[in-house]
């Protein structure tokens, strides 16, 4: 899984690059009713904007089998890839029945013609050759109304047991080269598997591809645990655990799945942990009778300062991507609003101010929004804002959404939704940040507290 | 019609004693004795007839108090059931407890954490205040991870915004 590597095989002249600044620039806020592709002028692109209502449509072709043992690999990786990328809600796929040629070599001149009588706008030509448990992978994306090919084609290779993050990766490829954007596909979420009744839930720490495939657990269901967050690399995850009887934040290594606690004064009880953007320290809630603070412990030394100081419960903290705020939740006004302040602690800004309250605020990997759950009127939302408090607007609503955590490219949040009454449980769902494209994560029993890891 | 009524009353009788019986005890302990009638048989626990046996303080003094929405203020029942508490655990001084704090499923998990909190908080405070060393106190907030009703409506909210008084050490220890 650990040893994908990636390889030029051309380099293509064709100029994306100068476009996508300033498309981004422009992103988002605005309600355009304009299609989502145009082709008329510059390259095939996808311009994320609120006003996207036609996907773009694409072909993904079997991939060619170049040895007899790549032939069982064929299908299932052109499937992956189109999976991801109709999951996105951005793109629509051209069924294979109505292809009116199908490739059958890789170097074989691409029949434009073909693509473009069935009206597919992008074509994904791939092949694949497997050798023991070798699998490599080649691909060109191209942009069948210009007759060209869209950025370079490249060469991936793995072992045959990762093969998912193989078509992962031509999809990211996609993605990127038509919206401008990096893509999210190869990336995994740590997430709390839930099983049993309501009354006596059992959770374990799991780990699964961002599709909810190649699920692990990481910890047993002796002990509560809860909210589980990742390293900015992936390789560590923070979680609160009541292993010890109290909640107390914990460390996990993905790779050997060891823990240790990392707090545990006498008195205390610490949760709500998270990585700042370097790494090297977290912040976290300490609780000490009834007060709850922020602290920030360097994750080195274990020295802790203390970030605020007021009577309130002042919790789930999470820096900007610069390092240099923190967005927070604190009930210091009477009801949980959202504040962010200065990473070294002090004055603190309160940035909600709509009808109800609102919390688990989490800062957007690009930084120009901050996702948080908000409770009115008996029903919870998952919703963004600026981070100076103006955009406010919610993608979801139900019984209880909550825990929100974004995607690697700030395009898509996922989050938990817990049904009601007696029989309620918990699964893991998905929206982009426009509020289109509401999705179930699959996954074997309940899920709650994702946290979605960086693109690999 | 008896018949019916009957039913009714024994359902009613049993969701009560499952609403006051320390959940630990009986999980542990296993006092259930089948006939519907909670920690009646002389156990680990002693009887509940037993002013001095944890039994009695679960079922008799009352292990838990309850909190109005997201508010960690006593209520005016809660003292009293915390000043029997305290009473109980001066006189019975081999003890020590964990207060639990409790919240209901309507709030965000760590807010409910810090809430939680509050509440053991505020009933540890006070049986302090009566008299009781905070030396055999300590206190831990579960959020909304344990409710023991689970209905989504008021009526079992109410009892899952709770703190719950568990004995620990002395005869159990």
């Amino acid at each position: 899984m650990g040893q994908l590597k990636q390889t030029k095989t051309r380099v293509m002249t064709r100029v994306l690059h100068s476009l996508v600044g300033a498309l981004c620039a422009t992103l988002v806020m605005s309600f355009v009713a304009a299609p989502l592709w145009a082709q008329s002028s510059g390259p095939l692109r996808i311009e994320i904007t609120e006003g996207v209502i036609e996907p773009l449509p694409f072909a993904v072709p079997d991939f060619i089998p170049e040895n007899a043992s790549a032939e069982e690999w064929s299908s299932r990786l052109a499937r992956v890839v189109a999976q991801d990328l109709v999951g996105t809600g951005i793109f629509r796929e051209i069924p294979s029945s109505a292809f009116i040629s199908k490739p059958t070599s890789f170097s074989a001149p691409i029949q434009f013609a073909d693509w473009k009588a069935v009206n597919s706008q992008a074509l994904v030509h791939a092949a694949v050759a497997v050798q023991g448990r070798q699998i490599n992978v080649k691909f060109r994306i191209y942009d069948v109304f210009a007759g060209a090919e869209l950025g370079q084609g490249l060469q991936l290779s793995g072992t045959t047991d990762g093969w998912r993050r193989l078509a992962h990766k031509v999809a990211d490829q996609v993605y990127s080269l038509i919206t401008g954007e990096s893509g999210y596909f190869d990336s995994r979420v740590v997430f709390v598997s839930e099983t049993g009744p309501k009354a006596d839930r059992k959770k374990r720490l799991a780990i699964m591809d961002f599709d909810g495939e190649n699920v692990q657990f990481l910890t047993g269901s002796e002990a509560i645990v809860l909210a589980p967050r990742f390293s900015p690399t992936g390789d560590r995850v923070l979680y609160t655990s009541y292993a010890t009887g109290q909640p107390r934040i914990h460390v996990l290594d993905v790779g050997d799945t060891r823990a240790r606690i990392l707090e545990q004064a006498p008195g205390t009880q610490s949760f709500s942990p998270r990585f700042s953007p370097d790494g090297r320290s977290i912040v976290f809630s300490l609780a000490r009778g009834a007060n709850t603070e922020i602290y920030r412990m360097d994750f080195g030394s274990g020295a802790m300062t203390r970030l605020t100081n007021t009577p309130a419960i002042e919790t789930s903290p999470s820096f900007s991507p610069d390092g240099s705020q923190i967005v927070f939740e604190s009930d210091r006004s009477g009801t949980q609003q959202i504040y962010v302040m200065p990473t070294t602690g002090g004055a603190a800004q309160r940035i909600s101010f709509g009808e109800g309250r609102y919390g688990s605020p989490v800062w957007s990997p690009r930084g120009d929004r901050v996702a948080f759950t908000k409770q009115s009127k008996g029903r919870f939302h998952i919703g963004v804002m600026r981070p100076d408090g103006s955009g406010e607007r919610l993608l979801t609503a139900s019984f209880l959404d909550e825990s929100p955590t974004w995607a690697p490219n700030g395009r898509v949040i996922m989050f938990t939704r817990e049904t009601q009454g007696a029989s309620g449980s918990a699964s893991l769902y998905s929206v982009d940040i426009s509020g289109r494209n509401l999705r179930r994560v699959a996954t074997p029993g309940g899920g709650s507290d994702p946290s979605w890891g960086p693109l690999q | 019609m008896t018949k019916f009524a009957y039913t009714l009353i024994s359902v009613a009788a049993l969701t009560l004693a499952a609403c006051t019986d320390g959940g630990r005890f009986d999980n542990d302990f296993d006092t259930d004795d089948g006939s519907g009638e909670l920690n009646g048989a002389e156990g680990a626990l002693g009887a509940a007839g037993d002013p001095t046996s944890p039994a009695y303080f679960s079922q008799t003094i009352g292990d838990r108090v309850f909190f109005e929405v997201d508010q960690a203020v006593l209520t005016t029942q809660g003292r009293a059931t915390l000043d029997a508490q305290a009473t109980w655990l001066m006189t019975n001084a081999d003890y020590f407890a964990t207060i639990e704090g409790h919240a209901d499923e309507q709030g965000t998990r760590e807010y409910n954490i810090g809430l939680s909190n509050r509440r053991a908080a505020a009933a540890r405070d006070y049986l302090v205040a009566q008299g009781v060393p905070a030396s055999r106190l300590t206190t831990v907030g579960f959020g909304k991870e344990r409710p023991v009703a689970v209905c989504s409506e008021e009526s079992c909210y109410a009892q899952n915004r709770r703190s719950v008084t568990i004995l620990t050490g002395g005869l159990l220890g």
